[in-house]
């Protein structure tokens, strides 16, 4: 057998190698180049090895912002999830409100995320702001350019009211795709309200929360653009969360390499995550 | 234990605005007798399952009363009735074990553990589910699951129905077939009213002692297998039941006797006063081949093994007839005649009866 050899057909994965390569690994890559070497200027480097990866983990200015941006993550994810979930089941499963309400919810998420920011500023001043006045009214001390737990509540609050509705959507389509033959068997079988929340609709809205929740986690770890405008990380340094840290270290301090070593952790923190969700995802999906 | 009345139930649902109303169910008046085997056979979109839903109270019928025994329960919500339901696809809570689907019924009617257990390993005894109890009802196969469903209606002692609602659709064909027996099993061991609903009148026939027939949201005729085998009440009943279904010809009346392919139906001479569009019924097990009789042409023969199915024209008019596997086709002039003691005679649809005909 005369078996022709030909391997022309490699160049047809070109297209996606250079892709891939701008898109991706060079970018990555420059990171990285940068993480392991030290500048004294003059575009000259020098070879560095680890040594900004141990100065970034041994920071207590990286555990602190590290531990915030944990806090933060957390928080929003604790509120978020159950508030959407209740959202969701309270919304109409039929007739001419389901759309009103669908609009409604996706509203929130079609805002910019810096105009969030700047709304949230204005609306929450304590002099001037509807929110802000409305609760020094009530006779209540909030100023959250000064305070650090009023700046905390006022993020959180507008990260809450920015991103619930991705919850809140991502539930209802589960519960949209729930079969009526299940409600229709626990009323047969006389189950209370509770026990069909929690014997059918949770079990069923397992995988979509999944997801709901790691990317709620993703964003919100990466958080930057809406804290910056509202609060710019402060007062002080309470609402600096990881991503703001890193742009003060890379471009404020132009410190490129504890940046790109930080920057690189980051990147795992948040690879690891994924990782853990999509390996549970996988086995849940492996047990159904 | 009940017997179950439904008295001129109707049922529309809501019509997007400006449609006209639709009746999913027109008037339906219909005894299920206590422990019962009931099949209800029609085919998809005839009512089956509104009524079915009817009955066990997850629908409220526009008009009519449901009645057990003699109390109406027309307004008593489902988990009142004591109506266990199996739906088409199997309905299982996934998290929970075998055991505690089975419970759960009971857990949610207040009955202690002590009295749940020894009745729950009862019923999975009787449907072989005693080797999974302890697994997680998510990772048993379709029938298993099915088996559960049916499991959670029997675990209560008290229940007036146990309905079924095209429970074998996702089961693979050689489980059908022990499920059926199983349930047939189970009727006779239990004695609850059953009823089956399907469209496969396999299905319908060998489960049940009585089958109920719908079209279009009527209930078009009750009886057992046989009988609607041989006077479908309904030229519909003699196409849905049977297998190829019954021959209907069209059927003029001249001089006061019907007359169907050219040939006076002596046996049916009577006065047809009556105005309505008359049909001939016959089934294809009736209709043979004769050395004389209507001149036919052989369109087609198809050998089925046990027997063969042959499609003739005569006068224009195509019918099937069923032949045994051992005749031959006759291959010049064939001829065929009519056992016109099982032929019938139908007016706009409907079997004209013999009382009406005197």
């Amino acid at each position: 057998m005369n078996k022709l050899s030909n391997q022309r057909a490699w160049w047809l994965v070109v297209p996606v190698v250079i892709l891939v390569a701008f898109n991706a690994l060079i970018p990555l890559m420059t990171v990285v180049n940068y993480s392991v070497q030290e500048t004294f200027g003059n575009n000259q480097f020098f070879w560095h090895g680890v040594g900004w990866f141990e100065q970034v983990l041994k920071s207590e200015r990286f555990h602190a912002s590290l531990l915030r941006q944990l806090a933060f993550t957390a928080m929003i994810l604790l509120i978020e999830v159950p508030l959407g979930i209740a959202v969701a089941l309270c919304m109409p499963r039929k007739g001419p409100w389901v759309s009103v309400c669908l609009v409604l919810m996706a509203l929130p998420l079609l805002i910019p995320w810096n105009v969030v920011g700047a709304m949230w500023n204005i609306f929450a001043l304590p002099d001037i702001g509807l929110l802000g006045k409305m609760i020094n009214s009530l006779g209540i001390d909030y100023n959250f350019t000064q305070q650090p737990v009023a700046a905390w509540a006022t993020t959180v609050l507008m990260d809450v009211w920015h991103w619930t509705s991705l919850v809140v959507l991502l539930t209802y389509a589960g519960l949209c795709s729930i079969p009526d033959a299940y409600y229709q068997a626990a009323r047969i079988d006389g189950a209370s309200g509770w026990a069909v929340f929690r014997f059918i609709q949770l079990p069923k809205l397992n995988r979509v929360l999944t997801i709901a929740i790691l990317l709620r986690f993703m964003d919100s770890f990466m958080i930057y653009t809406e804290p910056f405008v509202l609060t710019g990380g402060g007062p002080g340094n309470t609402t600096t969360f990881l991503s703001i840290d890193l742009v003060k270290i890379a471009l404020g301090q132009f410190d490129l390499g504890p940046a790109a070593a930080m920057s690189l952790i980051y990147f795992m923190v948040v690879l690891l995550v994924c990782w853990i969700f999509y390996t549970a995802m996988m086995r849940n999906e492996g047990q159904s | 234990m009940a017997k179950i009345t439904l008295d001129g139930v109707r049922h529309s649902y809501p019509a997007p605005r400006g449609a006209e109303q639709v009746w999913a169910l027109e008037e339906v008046s219909q005894i299920w007798e206590d422990g019962g085997a009931y099949a209800l056979l029609g085919p998809s979109g005839c009512g089956k399952t509104t009524l079915l839903n009817i009955i066990s109270g997850l629908l409220r019928p526009t008009e009519g009363r449901v009645l057990f025994d003699s109390e109406d329960m027309t307004d008593t919500a489902t988990a009142t009735r004591q109506i266990a339901q199996v739906f088409q696809f199997p309905v299982v809570y996934d998290t929970m074990t075998v055991f505690d689907n089975l419970a759960f019924p009971l857990k949610n009617r207040g009955v202690t553990i002590n009295e749940i257990t020894p009745r729950v390993n009862e019923i999975a005894q009787m449907l072989d589910l005693t080797d999974s109890l302890q697994q997680r009802a998510a990772g048993l196969t379709a029938d298993g699951k099915q088996k559960i469903s049916l499991g959670r209606g029997l675990v209560r002692s008290d229940v007036n129905a146990i309905m079924f609602d095209e429970p074998l659709t996702v089961i693979d064909p050689h489980l059908k077939w022990q499920l059926r027996s199983k349930l047939k099993q189970l009727h006779q061991q239990v004695g609850t009213t059953m009823i089956y609903v399907t469209h496969d009148q396999t299905e319908a026939l060998t489960f049940a002692d009585k089958v109920v027939v719908m079209y279009e949201g009527k209930v078009v005729q009750v009886g057992t297998p046989q009988e609607l085998f041989e006077t479908p009440r309904h030229t519909f009943v003699g196409h849905f039941i049977g297998s190829p279904g019954m021959n209907v010809l069209p059927c003029e009346s001249d001089d006061d006797r019907p007359h169907c392919l050219g040939v006076a139906l002596g046996l049916m001479e009577k006065k047809l006063g009556q105005e309505g569009v008359l049909e001939v019924g016959v089934r294809p097990e009736f209709v043979f081949f004769d050395s004389v009789g209507i001149p036919v042409s052989i369109l087609k023969v198809d050998d089925l093994g046990r027997y063969q199915v042959a499609e003739v024209e005569a006068h224009g008019q195509r019918l099937k007839m069923i032949v045994p596997e051992s005749e031959v086709i006759p291959s010049e002039n064939p001829c065929i005649s009519f056992d016109l003691d099982r032929t019938q005679l139908y007016r706009n649809g409907w079997l004209v009866d013999s009382e009406e005909l005197s």
